[in-house]
């Protein structure tokens, strides 16, 4: 797979203030990859110096292997951009947005119907003035623009943030369908919920300092969160190891008891358990959610720090 | 079409679309017809040429109001961009800061120029359409000051560009941008007759007067009106232009320079500000 975009050891400084801390990161072609991090948390800026908008005050980034701070634009061609919170000049309409956004990246403005269609924004919509869309239109709008010129790279910032499900779900599918056709495509957002099934990897920022990277499995398989098991004892009983054995139970309000199993003794303390079904009068297991997987890594992000 | 037009052609677009170009121009078009149909009543027929009494009010007019259309326009143009998050999108484009700035010049000088053309210019259709005799050379000044005209608001508009790339906010940029308007206006030339005045009548040294007319690009801007032919003595200026040794092609210079000078100091901040 080709690499598309490779940042080794980036430092941002705004006056005292460091945005991003020495973070390595490379994008390959046709992969979709997560950004996630608290509001502050650096991705932000780490999208803004991958255009070039920016220039690191450390480290090097290469996008198409250029520097994209160097005033070449032929890579800005090739790059897709979505801000967070999009906006627009108000007294334009859509296309007439889209028509001068597409000359400034050389595309022929008549070629642009097709793509407003794309990102389903309507054709009575398309010739009012920008001012009187909605939080949604105006974000289908940025995406169109941000699919001018068919990008070989998209940086979408928080790009379903406001939005509807369905439209959600909209967007989510022509991200798919410009992976398959090699675009690489970085997502940011503030929850890793939101990313599920949608990106091939994840990246976690906190504080400005990358904390994981790797795919869901490899952040599930790293993190080691415990299982919890929920019981509820025939008898009404609370006290004691059901399993006789020295895992730590404690009594929920509604009279269960629970444990944690570690993922390797999960099978074990199960098959302990249901060893005298009669005990036992229900069971219930609590995997750990995305949630749980993203609090683990910033508590320990920010103790390693 | 390179940038600097692609960005000029959408600066002109939304000027028309959110009716810049129409008040404007009907603005000027207002003052100056009214201007050349009452105005010119207390002249009578003393033979003095009708159009040239017009040029001598349109450009005491225009001294005022264009700077100040000027600065509306052009405060706006680089920290408003910022503060909507459009100049954030834009500048992920291929497209660099210069030419963003000098394509925003050319859209809004050719907004003003429009107004000035069709603003000024019906004033002066409108005294031939009545009859009055306009002999060759008071067409002559009368284009001479609408081309100055908008060379001035060019001076006011690149002024209104670097403010725009200076403020931090818009608010001060409006703020800065009346400043701005005062001083060349009304400020300057109070003090400058303040000190003529507190000179009692000591003759400025020649240098020195030439000096300070050449540092207000308002008053190079008189002194092109106003001082040479008919309207020199319509207006009295031509008593301060004895005193001076400044020709057409220093005052033209001047301009240029109050211009260009702006224009590149404000690409210089423009192209340093951080995101």
């Amino acid at each position: 797979m080709n690499r598309t975009v490779d940042i080794s050891g980036i430092a941002k400084l705004y006056g005292k203030v460091e945005a991003v801390t020495d973070v390595s990161l490379t994008l390959h072609e046709g992969q979709t990859v997560g950004l996630v991090g608290h509001n502050g948390a650096g991705k932000t800026t780490l999208i803004k110096l991958m255009l070039g908008l920016i220039r690191p005050s450390a480290g090097t980034v290469r996008v198409l292997g250029e520097d994209p701070a160097s005033g070449n634009f032929e890579v800005r061609r090739r790059l897709g951009y979505l801000p967070e919170s999009v906006s627009f000049h108000m007294a334009l309409t859509g296309r007439e947005t889209l028509a001068f956004y597409a000359r400034l990246k050389r595309v022929d403005p008549a070629s642009t119907a097709p793509l407003l269609e794309r990102v389903g924004l309507a054709v009575a919509a398309a010739d009012r003035p920008v001012r009187t869309y909605s939080k949604g239109m105006r974000q289908r709008l940025g995406l169109a623009q941000a699919l001018l010129g068919e990008p070989r790279i998209l940086l979408l910032d928080e790009p379903t943030s406001g939005l509807d499900p369905a439209l959600r779900r909209h967007f989510y599918n022509l991200i798919s369908d410009l992976r398959s056709k090699g675009t690489a495509v970085l997502l940011s957002s503030h929850a890793l919920t939101e990313l599920e099934g949608r990106t091939d990897r994840v990246i976690i920022l906190n504080g400005g300092v990358k904390i994981a990277d790797g795919t869901l499995d490899e952040l599930r398989r790293i993190a080691r969160l415990p299982t919890r098991i929920r019981i509820r004892l025939a008898n009404g009983g609370t006290t004691g190891d059901p399993t006789g054995g020295d895992s730590r139970w404690h009594v929920m309000d509604d009279g269960m008891l629970e444990t944690e199993a570690e993922p390797g003794g999960k099978i074990e303390l199960l098959h302990r358990l249901t060893a005298n079904p009669a005990r036992i009068a229900d069971i219930g297991l609590v995997e750990p959610t995305l949630d749980d997987l993203y609090a683990h890594f910033l508590n320990a992000g920010g103790n390693a720090r | 079409m390179s940038n600097i037009l692609i960005i000029a052609r959408k600066e002109i677009r939304e000027g028309l679309r959110n009716r810049w170009v129409l008040a404007t121009t009907l603005l000027l078009a207002a003052l100056a017809l009214t201007l050349s149909f009452l105005g010119s009543a207390p002249a009578g027929n003393i033979g003095a040429n009708r159009l040239d009494i017009v040029v001598v009010s349109l450009s005491s007019l225009t001294i005022f109001l264009v700077p100040l259309i000027a600065l509306l326009i052009s405060h706006d143009a680089i920290v408003g961009e910022m503060e909507r998050g459009t100049m954030l999108l834009l500048l992920s484009y291929p497209i660099s800061r210069r030419q963003i700035v000098l394509g925003k010049f050319l859209g809004h000088v050719s907004i003003l120029a429009f107004a000035t053309l069709f603003g000024y210019g019906a004033a002066a259709l409108a005294l031939a359409a009545i009859g009055a005799e306009i002999d060759v050379q008071s067409w002559q000044a009368f284009a001479a000051m609408i081309g100055s005209s908008v060379l001035l608001g060019a001076v006011f508009i690149a002024i209104g560009h670097l403010v725009s790339a200076l403020a931090a906010e818009r608010s001060t940029a409006g703020g800065i941008a009346i400043g701005v308007w005062l001083f060349f206006v009304l400020i300057y030339d109070m003090a400058l007759l303040g000190g003529l005045v507190a000179a009692q009548g000591h003759a400025l040294p020649a240098g020195l007067l030439d000096a300070l007319l050449l540092a207000n690009p308002t008053d190079a801007y008189r002194l092109l009106n106003l001082s040479s032919g008919a309207a020199g003595s319509l207006s009295g200026m031509g008593g301060i232009a004895q005193h001076t040794t400044l020709g057409v092609p220093a005052l033209v210079g001047a301009l240029l320079v109050w211009m260009v000078a702006p224009l590149v100091v404000g690409t210089l901040v423009f192209s340093r500000r951080e995101l």
